[in-house]
């Protein structure tokens, strides 16, 4: 595959009108399915009750939160090395659905602290270390535009990205590296998941359809992303030609 | 259309990128290796009997409540119980409103302040829960057949050992 | 019914939480869409001007 040849909007229409049905469908389906396992089907936990339920949406959008900022990494890192025009594209795509993923687990989250924990909110390393990633995304996207000159705007935020992706391991080892109120992992543990099965499927469901919503409204974005750079060269080219014209 | 020089460029800048990353994850271990004791959320009732901790300032302890400790003092909204490490324990003082998860056995954070007496005035008491999740009908079952671990569900890991996984069994 | 609606008590949190899920997730996804169709109509329009000159 000819990587360059995919930042031309046409080709990349193409691509994307193959895959979006998929994701899209496939996402409509898992989180269907997903709802129904985790709100109807599944029972509620012996100590939380069915406030437990709250997980089926705060941990995959947790997962997101990360999974979405390791992608924007990459994808600054293709940005900074290889000056690949759709990886600028890409980032400027994904941030805001990697912020609002962000903004669910946290306030998800604070939901299901009140009633078990007694809190909304506390101080302590894993919490604090997500708050930080979220503002990491939002600082992204206010240095992604704060300059008049794009090119400039992504380089400055690509590096931002890349400094700030120290933050995936400190998120995902605080609750081991440190004692916090929150509690370590359920399901990436090397003795296997610390979940009952009936309520690990609609967790994992859930996970797949957030993680195929991604895929799709990604593409979307970077679709639009990419008409509007063209769109910007043509309005460039034309002012270009009419300043000539008016020259003459 | 690869230019030998745009090759080198990338190759540069690849380079620049890994070295900087490397500096900026050792600096980031040391500093967070330095901070570690300050990035604890609470100290433990043993933390407290080895005087580890300055004791004339408000913090956070944790541990489980004390099976058989808790107490309301009659006529006051006042409860008491022990926190336990399962080597010391600290008697806790507590008016306001507790956690649905709190009960005896559960892991708990308190904030509050050690009192010349020894008791620990607690402003605010938050429950702790553990990894593990199943029905009450599974968890019944585990306790029945023996495969219980006395401290699961208490939100603090247990001393030897991760608790046997409850998500094969049904 | 109703037992489903009250979640155990939990209600309050548990319906917020997928509340404000289906919400963020629902205005995210319209958002990007409209602003594809309108990018879409911009660009054909463009396309025209520049093939009637």
């Amino acid at each position: 595959m000819n990587w360059q040849a995919l930042a031309n909007p046409a080709r990349f229409k193409r691509l994307s009108d193959r895959l979006l049905p998929w994701f899209a469908g496939g996402a409509a389906l898992c989180l269907a399915v997903g709802l129904y396992l985790g709100l109807v089907a599944s029972p509620p936990d012996y100590q939380q009750g069915d406030s437990v339920r709250i997980m089926y949406v705060h941990v995959p959008a947790a997962w997101m939160a990360m999974f979405v900022y390791a992608n924007l990494a990459v994808a600054a890192a293709a940005s900074l090395v290889w000056r690949h025009p759709l990886a600028d594209v890409a980032g400027r795509a994904m941030a805001p659905i990697g912020a609002a993923f962000t903004f669910l687990c946290l306030a998800t989250g604070s939901l299901w602290g009140k009633p078990m924990w007694g809190t909304w909110w506390v101080w302590d390393a894993r919490l604090t270390s997500v708050l930080i990633l979220f503002f990491v995304y939002i600082a992204y996207m206010a240095l992604n535009s704060a300059f008049d000159d794009d090119t400039r705007g992504a380089r400055s935020s690509a590096i931002l990205a890349l400094v700030g992706a120290i933050n995936l391991p400190i998120i995902k080892f605080s609750v081991d590296w440190w004692n916090t109120l929150h509690q370590p992992a359920s399901v990436s543990r090397l003795d296997g998941p610390s979940i009952h099965a009936s309520m690990l499927t609609p967790l994992l469901l859930m996970a797949v359809g957030f993680t195929l919503l991604f895929f799709a409204l990604a593409l979307v974005r970077m679709r639009a992303g990419l008409i509007e750079r063209r769109l910007a060269a043509l309005s460039y080219t034309r002012s270009a030609d009419a300043g000539v014209a008016s020259f003459r | 259309m690869k230019l030998p020089k745009a090759r080198a460029a990338r190759r540069r800048r690849l380079a620049v990128l890994l070295l900087a990353g490397l500096g900026l994850g050792t600096a980031a271990a040391l500093t967070l290796t330095a901070f570690d004791d300050h990035l604890v959320f609470f100290h433990t009732p043993s933390d407290i009997a080895d005087k580890k901790v300055p004791l004339d300032r408000q913090m956070r302890i944790g541990g489980l409540v004390e099976v058989g400790s808790l107490e309301r003092v009659q006529g006051t909204a006042e409860v008491r119980f022990r926190v336990t490490d399962l080597e010391h324990a600290v008697p806790v003082a507590y008016v306001g409103v507790l956690p649905d998860l709190f009960r005896e056995g559960q892991g708990v954070v308190a904030n509050g302040k050690l009192a010349a007496d020894g008791t620990f005035r607690a402003r605010e008491v938050l429950a702790r829960h553990d990894e593990n999740y199943m029905p009450p009908e599974v968890a019944e079952a585990l306790k029945r057949s023996g495969r219980w671990n006395e401290t699961m569900g208490a939100g603090t890991a247990p001393p030897a050992g991760p608790p046997p996984a409850p998500a094969t069994q049904r | 019914m109703a037992e489903f609606f009250a979640m155990g008590g939990y209600a309050d949190f548990v319906w917020t939480a997928y509340g404000l899920t289906a919400a963020v997730l629902t205005v995210l996804a319209v958002s990007s869409v409209r602003r594809l169709k309108t990018l879409e109509r911009d660009l054909a329009a463009a396309a025209d001007d520049e093939h009637d000159r």
